[in-house]
């Protein structure tokens, strides 16, 4: 019990720490900080179009840090989600471009299943491989693999075979009926806003992710593995076959992140290849500690601060810039999580030397 | 067929081989020294990206390109004290550190350019490192134009290489360095200061990669621009890799990648993809730890807090 206060405890500390140590920095710099984050809070959440902008730009982030959490939780650290994600945005523009006569409902399950296998193989494959047959460490294969993937993509958009007919470096865009469509009504509050409708497979997906982590049998081996790979393997679990399943469902998810973003938002693919949701992604499922259903809040939280970045540099003058620097420290001091601990013994030691003092003098 | 050709025989291929090479070497030979020691280290990016922002903004401010040198040198350095401070101290979890210096280096870099700059960016007038001309060696056909004439950091490069090679392989202290990242237990028994030497390794590793991006802000050019490392620190990590975790090795493999970098930039012209040229280096990175051309091993220790159990 003590444990999942803890859990709860380092990622708000470190929130708290990051949103205080940005303020110093504005002050620093002759900025208001309350008025800064005032109008951040407003850009994020401010009007029906704000919640909309917000919640949608969530939706990959959501689905990238779930795919992180999966390999955290199985002891794998997966930081080219980035590369998944644009391999699984390639296949669902393709497959959205073409065959245009598929009725909606087939047209996107068919994109976004194409999009989720295009992840899971990039992955999982190499990188689940190497690292089960020479130990070679997956933050290197699959950060390698996400440069290669975005080479691809810039190789496919300029004179390649995705290249739309023209000069601009674009693909052609999806066709109707592979689009996701808006969730809020077109009317009142709402006519100015969209949300995207994967913002219900976001969820859909949490909820799917918690279920094969924490009550299948699936799920039990890959934290057994990741937890312990030792004991997995003496209880006749095989680390291979889990090493490349675990990386391959977080390349899964990566990939339908790459999928519901192109369906969703983007329509087509563009040149400007950097997303930064691979890199984000991993900072959501470590502030949401790899709980699912908690990464939904942190994907909201950091979808915000980009989204109220905008309106914040708008009102207040400071450079939207300064919520990566936030982003920084937060991350910094959830990985420094025993600095907490560090500095409150440290404490405490003080005020009992203190008192121990004031005693013997007593 | 003969235009291929023309690129090949053309020294000016190999200059920009070598001009391509340093910012990838520095900050490889610095993450060489970190791992050494046992401390992994993926923030070679956010380090070369504070050593080119410091490097700019205080040659800037005192007219004098050297000042920025050392300013972009120790920035790198104290950034990586962060790293160095959470690896040690508190045993955290070294990749994630390096990523938080990165995205924190990336954001403070671009909000301090526009805070203290504005949308004008870097002022033009601030000066940049100078170019030497090796007397006799650039009048040599072919290769005088290949090394004669470079930035002064393109051979402070050439002399760190050197000397961090003979630093870790021939000297006390760099057996001592690199013992602490093989078995920190076995150090400590024999009385060497495992913190301290980690400290170093890490230290030395942020101010290595500061000057990867000296290089880049005040040797290349004199301005900074957002992010403009571009990705840098993370093929230096490769070049790491590839260049089995040795500064001769990185040297090396910072010298393929830049030779990939350039061709692919001169193959543009005659009509070969640079995108396919430029996935080379980090396909050649997951060849090589799959030991089809050696096997590339980390230090045994690289990555693993050190608990002395008192």
């Amino acid at each position: 019990m003590k444990n999942k206060l803890q859990q709860m405890t380092v990622p708000l500390y470190a929130v708290l720490t990051g949103l205080i140590l940005g303020a110093i920095i504005m002050l620093i710099s002759g900025y208001n900080p309350l008025s800064a984050y005032g109008s951040l809070v407003v850009g994020a959440f401010g009007s029906a179009s704000a919640i909309g902008n917000t919640l949608t730009s969530a939706v990959p982030l959501i689905l990238v840090g779930l795919g992180i959490a999966v390999a955290f939780r199985a002891g794998l650290f997966n930081i080219g989600a980035e590369g998944q994600y644009w391999m699984g945005a390639i296949v669902a523009v393709w497959i959205g471009y073409h065959f245009p006569t598929l009725t909606p409902i087939l047209h996107i399950t068919l994109a976004l299943l194409g999009a989720m296998l295009a992840g899971a193989l990039w992955g999982g494959v190499i990188p689940g491989l190497t690292k089960s047959l020479v130990g070679a460490h997956e933050v290197i294969t699959t950060m390698m693999l996400s440069y290669i993937a975005i080479f691809f993509v810039h190789y496919l958009l300029e004179q390649g075979p995705m290249m739309a007919p023209g000069f601009v470096p674009q693909s052609r865009p999806i066709a109707a009926t592979a689009a996701l469509p808006n969730l809020f009504p077109a009317t009142g509050i709402f006519s100015n806003a969209t949300l995207s409708s994967g913002f219900l497979i976001a969820l859909a997906a949490a909820a799917v992710t918690h279920i094969v982590l924490f009550r299948t049998t699936f799920g039990y081996r890959l934290r057994t593995v990741g937890h312990n790979p030792a004991a997995a393997k003496y209880a006749g679990m095989s680390v291979t076959r889990f090493t490349i399943l675990s990386l391959g469902l977080s390349g899964l998810l990566a990939g339908l992140a790459g999928g519901v973003q192109m369906l969703g938002v983007d329509q087509q693919l563009n040149d400007s290849v950097s997303s930064g949701f691979g890199y984000t992604g991993i900072v959501v499922s470590l502030l949401a500690r790899n709980n699912p259903y908690a990464v939904i809040l942190a994907g909201i939280f950091f979808a915000a601060l980009s989204v109220g970045s905008q309106t914040m540099q708008i009102n207040s003058g400071v450079s939207a810039n300064m919520t990566d620097v936030i982003t920084g420290i937060i991350v910094f001091f959830v990985a420094a999580d025993r600095l907490y601990q560090y500095g409150f013994s440290r404490i405490r030691s003080r005020v009992r030397a203190k008192s121990l003092e004031r005693t013997e003098q007593g | 067929m003969s235009a291929i050709a023309q690129i090949f025989t053309n020294p000016e291929l190999y200059a920009a081989t070598i001009s391509m090479a340093t910012p990838l070497a520095l900050p490889a030979i610095g993450g060489t020294f970190s791992e050494r020691t046992g401390v992994v280290n993926i923030a070679m990016e956010g380090n070369m990206l504070i050593g080119a922002f410091f490097a700019v903004m205080v040659a800037a401010a005192t007219q004098q390109a050297w000042l920025g040198l050392l300013a972009g040198m120790l920035a790198g350095g104290i950034l990586s004290l962060g790293l160095a401070f959470t690896a040690i101290r508190l045993q955290s979890d070294q990749v994630i550190v390096g990523m938080a210096l990165n995205l924190f280096a990336s954001g403070l870099t671009a909000f301090l350019l526009n805070t203290v700059y504005g949308y004008n960016g870097t002022p033009t007038n601030t000066p940049f490192l100078p170019s030497i001309t090796i007397p006799f060696v650039s009048s040599i056909p072919f290769i005088g134009p290949i090394i004669g004439h470079h930035d002064v950091v393109v051979y402070l490069m050439l002399l760190i290489v050197a000397g961090s090679q003979y630093v870790l392989f021939h000297t006390k202290l760099g057996l001592r360095m690199r013992a602490v990242g093989e078995n920190p237990e076995a150090a400590d028994t024999v009385g060497i200061h495992v913190a301290r030497m980690r400290y170093l390794g890490v230290f030395i590793g942020g101010m290595l990669s500061g000057l990867g991006g000296v290089y880049l802000s005040i040797g290349l050019l004199n301005a900074f621009d957002v992010n403009m490392t571009n990705g840098r620190g993370y093929i230096a990590l490769a070049a790491m890799i590839f260049g089995k975790w040795t500064p001769l090795g990185s040297f090396g493999a910072a010298l393929l990648f830049g030779f990939a970098t350039a061709l692919s930039i001169a193959l543009q012209n005659v009509g070969i993809s640079a995108n396919l040229v430029s996935m080379l280096p980090y396909a050649l990175t997951i060849i090589a730890l799959t030991g089809l051309v050696g096997r590339s091993r980390a230090p045994a220790a690289d990555g693993i807090p050190y608990a002395p159990s008192k």
